[in-house]
């Protein structure tokens, strides 16, 4: 019998140099195949007598898995080889430029009323609406603008063509008919937010035909003045994201409220900026008051039982304020520029919790 | 409203500083715009002589000075006329600034000349408009100390008046309220008597019926002889300037001063041009009036005039006539004071288009109490300024009663103002308001307000006053309560705007707000708009109708945005579009538009113009986004609105329900607009789609997964080319609901394999089973199903 230890020698050297997974094979059938030189002397087993199987049988297994081992481990070697030579032939150019996505943008408009929103829902605010195209009851007269008064003309309010009946719809000059509309179809308490779009005919560098107003309307049995302060103080205070703005409320005058004030915020004008909660200086922001007993009864609501605050302010003024954008007009120019500039992230959704900005 | 800090202190008996005078106003709700002291702008002026004065020797109009200000001198190169030897003037040496221009000043030369410092005008310090020379000071005036102590300084300040606030329309009602306020001490008005040295042969006469009676309740004038209409003094002229009136003529600027120092408007007529009477009367039909402005108006019967026997004179509150307007050379003259309507002061104001001081006085409301003492001090200057004797006083009509009682209980100042007033405390300050009050009982006052307060009407109009004069500042803050239990205080139809808007700004549109408004022309592009939203005072043409679509200002939008080089804009609005006039009319829209190329150009993926399933993405993605449909309840038609492309547009329905359009937008609309394609756009009707069903629980449906796996086969058909592919996959789909999952269709062939006026479809089909893996055969079996249910739906045939 061929000494199979010889045998084995001889195979680990040619599995080991073995180069390819071909190579690799063909020395596989020429130990192992049926005719594999130690499956031929596995045959010669037959032969031989008991001692010498005794003997040789041992010795031809461990030649077996010798080479068995050493075939497996030059195929784990040369699979090894190859992958990594593939891997290095796939290899691309990862500096270039992804596949384009677009990215939208909410206007800052609507996420100044959301802001607002998010501020006055955890007050208990709910919001409220209504069209923008009125009659001059709810626009005026329910507010307590006698006719012919110089507070009416102050409002250059946009009119439709006179009606048969003579009465004329107009653009609302105001979010405040949503309040009437509110008072009238609802019972106290009441606290609504109407935030939206408002008109008035003017044009100039700090006028827009149209623009935005959030109003809010605060009507039960025990709302005083000082709630109308808490209640601004905490909005301005959250809205800007500063702690101790300074906020004056000075006397003033409307229609439909009684007293009435104007809300100023502290502010600093050094060297031509504008910064919001420091300095010496006073920015008007919002008018407010308690809202007028004839208001009340117009809306059927009795001013001995019921009384309340109403505020308004401009979205874009305060959008402005906060976000520093230096130019009314440029709101409604649909400059795409100024929207990826001045917008917001689709997923900038403002909460309380997280934050209002970014 | 303006007025100098001595003119004030002609009312009022104050050591105030300005800060407190301006804090207090404020306060007061009298808002200070702003506060012009001249002793800021002139520090640094010294006051200095002129040693020597000789010609500049390089230029024939300036002159060379030597300039002294008692401790150094200067040399000063001036241009002004009156520079010469011996005159005391203003100097400025390098460092100030010049109030006029906000320069500051430096060394420089002239002409080849040093010039050290500068001798200044009037106007260069803000003092006034005179520019033709230096300032020449009294020749007694001491050398070197600030101008500041020499000129006199009176600061001015411009204080806002709310529209109910007409009784601070004067200095006088200003100082009323400061010393209501504690600040200062009111002085005794004292009206003078003057001389009444003969009757006015022109009486004042009233031609009103008991209908117009309001127009005018009292008008009382006095008639002058012998008058001179001369410069008026410089103490009048000074305070007229401060506050940026021109001074004209003693009479003219009289009027002026009365009016804002009093706040009753007074007329001055020339008595040579008046006949018989005057007084006011209703304008007769077809009368017209030359107005002192030049203008001639035409008036009609609701407007008063004041009218002699010959006609109408002047529009009563509102402006004189022009015949007998007063001139230098008058020498007599008829002054006027009445009292006239607001309201139709301010209805003829209107109608005629005519602003004046006056009209603004009396639209708002003059105190009638003032009629007379005002004549009688304008009276006493004309004398004094202008000589002449003057006539009795002839009055027509009389100071109407006020006779307001208002039932005020000081305990509603705790109520509505969240602060404590004691009743004797509301009493003080009601009284210093000039309001006569009776008490009636522990919380019950009977209060009458003064004459000049015709806005306070009611208890809260005093609660105000009370909370005003103890200042808004001593109101306590108090936390809004809080509800108990927070809940969400959108209605559904706001999260769902939200959803959709949100959406959209993540498919990649970038979101926009467009006027409402937008030019006729363009509405009748886009299905017209009916003449009840056509504005009857629109700020322009082109924003004179209300937009029937969002889509006009969305595409002229994307044009102009191409027009500046933005490539590919991807624009959406969400807001009202009007389709009738009344409330119904007005519908909740969201629409976008896409302009251009999908993308960019990149190296992996070629950008391709943009088509019709961008926008309907852009549509069903928003419309998905409401989480109210499924997107498989979705029907697509083909064809939308007129200025969609006939053949590359359709319409989203739920039911019966038209959702959205989309498509191309009409070439002849684009080239209408000036706007380039391709345009695609869509419109998605948000108050047409279901608000999520409101569900007791918010637990989800359980999730049942099969065991068994999904299997998907593959099906290619070939169909008529007109056939919509929605068919072929609602065919497919309603196969067996039971075991398919889903349909999606993956292939469009319309080459000419497929046969002429033919299409290949190829779809997917995902069968799920739910209780046993599919043998061969029952799979078969769906095959079979979804053959001849494709072929029933759409006459389409498997391919070979």
């Amino acid at each position: 019998m061929t000494d199979p230890e010889s045998i084995v020698r001889q195979a680990e050297a040619d599995i080991a140099a073995a180069a390819t997974p071909e190579a690799l094979e063909s020395l596989r059938v020429g130990l192992l195949g049926k005719k594999g030189a130690i499956s031929l002397l596995m045959k010669e087993l037959g032969g031989m007598s008991p001692e010498e199987r005794k003997a040789a049988g041992p010795r031809l297994n461990a030649a077996k898995e010798a080479v068995q081992a050493a075939l497996d481990a030059r195929r784990g070697a040369l699979d090894a080889a190859a992958l990594d030579a593939r891997l290095i032939r796939e290899s691309i150019d990862v500096t270039l430029p992804v596949r384009p996505e677009s990215e939208g943008r909410v206007h800052p408009i609507t996420q100044t009323i959301d802001e607002v929103t998010a501020i006055f829902a955890q007050m208990g605010f709910a919001v409220a609406e209504g069209p923008d195209i009125e009659d001059d009851f709810h626009n005026f007269t329910a507010l307590n603008f006698p006719p012919g008064h110089p507070a009416r003309m102050m409002h250059d309010t946009f009119f439709f063509p006179e009606a048969e009946d003579g009465s004329r719809q107009l653009l609302r000059t105001h979010t405040s008919p949503v309040q009437v509309r509110t008072m009238l179809g609802t019972k106290p308490p009441i606290r609504i937010i109407a935030p939206g779009r408002t008109y008035r005919c003017d044009s100039d560098m700090t006028h827009t035909p149209m623009f935005h107003q959030v109003e809010g309307l605060v009507i039960d049995q025990a709302t005083n003045m000082g709630h109308l302060k808490g209640c601004l103080i905490e909005f301005v205070r959250t809205y800007f994201e500063k702690d101790g703005v300074p906020v004056r409320f000075r006397p003033s005058f409307f229609p439909f409220t009684e007293p009435s004030v104007e809300v100023d915020i502290g502010c600093s004008r050094q060297g031509g900026e504008l910064k919001i909660g420091e300095g010496s200086d006073w920015l008007e922001i919002l008018g407010a008051g308690m809202v007028h007993p004839n208001v009340l009864k117009n809306c059927g609501i009795d001013p001995e039982i019921y009384q309340g605050f109403a505020f308004g302010m401009g979205i874009e003024r305060i959008a402005m304020l906060k976000y520093g954008i230096p130019d009314l007009r440029t709101f409604f120019d649909s400059d795409l520029r100024w929207l990826r500039h001045y917008g917001f992230a689709a997923l900038d959704v403002p909460t309380l919790a997280g934050g209002l900005t970014r | 409203m303006k007025f100098t800090l001595s003119w004030l202190k002609s009312h009022l008996d104050t050591d105030a500083t300005i800060a407190e005078l301006s804090e207090r106003l404020t306060m007061l709700g009298l808002e200070v715009e702003g506060i012009d002291d001249p002793a800021e702008r002139l520090s640094g002026f010294i006051t200095a002589h002129v040693v020597e004065a000789t010609p500049h020797p390089n230029a024939d109009r300036l002159r060379l000075c030597v300039v002294e200000d008692g401790q150094a001198r200067y040399q000063v190169v001036c241009g002004a006329p009156n520079a010469r030897a011996g005159i005391k003037v203003v100097l400025a040496t390098p460092g100030v600034v010049i109030p006029a221009t906000g320069d500051v000043l430096k060394k420089g030369m002239v002409r080849g000349i040093e010039s050290q410092a500068m001798m200044c005008s009037a106007r260069e310090l803000g003092l006034g408009e005179d520019h033709n020379g230096i300032i020449e000071l009294p020749g007694d005036t001491l050398l070197g100390v600030p101008l500041t102590q020499v000129l006199p300084c009176d600061p001015v300040f411009d204080i806002a008046i709310t529209p109910n606030r007409a009784d601070c329309l004067s200095v006088r009602g200003v100082a009323r309220d400061l010393a209501a306020s504690g600040m200062g001490r009111l002085k005794p008005l004292t009206v003078p008597k003057p001389e009444s040295a003969f009757d006015s042969p022109i009486p004042a006469v009233i031609d009103l019926s008991d209908d117009s009676a309001s127009a005018c309740r009292l008008f009382a004038g006095r008639l002058f002889r012998g008058i001179a209409n001369r410069e008026s003094p410089d103490w009048l002229k000074a305070r007229l300037s401060a506050i940026g009136v021109r001074p004209i003529s003693a009479l003219v600027d009289v009027t002026n001063y009365v009016a804002n120092d009093l706040g009753q408007p007074l007329h001055v007529f020339d008595a040579a041009r008046l006949k018989g009477r005057i007084g006011p009367r209703l304008a007769r039909a077809g009368e017209e009036l030359l107005a002192l402005n030049g203008k001639t108006y035409a008036l009609t019967e609701a407007m008063t005039v004041i009218a002699d026997e010959s006609g109408a004179q002047s529009l009563a509150g509102v402006m004189g006539g022009e015949d007998s307007g007063v001139t230098d050379a008058t020498t007599e003259v008829f002054l006027e004071s009445a009292l006239f309507d607001p309201m139709r002061t301010a209805a003829t104001g209107r109608a005629l288009g005519l602003d004046s001081e006056a009209r603004y006085r009396f639209e708002r409301g003059v105190d009638p109490a003032m009629v007379i003492p005002a004549l009688e001090t304008a009276a006493a200057m004309i004398l004094e300024l202008c000589g002449g004797t003057a006539s009795a006083m002839t009055v027509a009509g009389a100071v109407p009663e006020a006779g307001r009682d208002i039932i005020f209980r000081p305990s509603r100042v705790a109520r509505l103002g969240g602060v404590e007033a004691e009743a004797q405390e509301c009493q003080g300050f009601l009284d210093a308001l000039g309001c006569r009050v009776t008490v009636q009982g522990p919380d019950s006052f009977l209060v009458q307000p003064p004459s000049w307060r015709a806005d306070l009407e009611g208890e809260h109009d005093l609660v105000e006053e009370v909370l005003r004069l103890k200042g808004y500042d001593r109101i306590p803050e108090l936390s809004m309560p809080r509800p108990e239990i927070a809940r969400p205080v959108l209605t559904q139809k706001q999260r769902r705007d939200s959803f959709v808007l949100r959406a959209l700004a993540a498919r990649g549109l970038v979101q926009t707000v467009t006027w409402s408004f937008l030019p006729e022309s363009q509405a009748a592009l886009f299905g017209g708009i009916d003449a009840g939203l056509v504005l009857s005072n629109p700020i322009s043409s082109d924003l004179s109708a209300m937009r029937p679509s969002l889509l006009p200002n969305l595409i002229a939008a994307a044009g102009r945005n191409a027009d500046r080089g933005q490539k590919d804009p991807a624009l959406f609005e969400l807001g009202p579009q009007f389709e009738k006039p009344g409330e119904a009319g007005q519908k909740q829209i969201a629409a976008g538009v896409r302009q251009g190329r999908s993308g960019p150009r990149h190296w992996a993926r070629p950008a391709r113009p943009v088509d019709a399933f961008d926008a309907k993405a852009d549509a069903i993605g928003a419309i998905l986004a409401t989480g109210a449909v499924a997107e498989t309840s979705l029907q697509i038609a083909p064809g939308a609105a007129a200025w969609y492309h006939p053949g590359r547009s359709g319409t989203i329905k739920l039911g019966n329900k038209v959702l959205a359009w989309f498509g191309e937008v009409h070439p002849s609309v684009l080239a209408a607009m000036g706007v380039k394609g391709p345009l695609v756009a869509f419109e998605l009707f948000l108050d047409a789609l279901p608000l999520p069903k409101l569900r007791p629980t918010k637990a989800k449906a359980l999730l049942k997964n099969s065991p068994f796996q999904p299997l998907e086969r593959d099906f290619a058909f070939v169909l008529d080319a007109a056939v919509p592919a929605e068919t072929l996959i609602r065919a497919a789909r309603g196969a067996d609901k039971a075991l398919i999952a889903d349909v999606a269709l993956f292939d469009l062939y319309e080459g000419a394999h497929a046969g002429d006026g033919k299409k290949s479809l190829a779809i997917q089909v995902t069968l799920q089973p739910t209780d046993h893996t599919l043998t061969d055969a029952e799979i078969e079996a769906v095959g079979a199903k979804v053959v001849a249910a494709v072929a029933k739906a759409t006459g389409g045939v498997l391919r070979g």
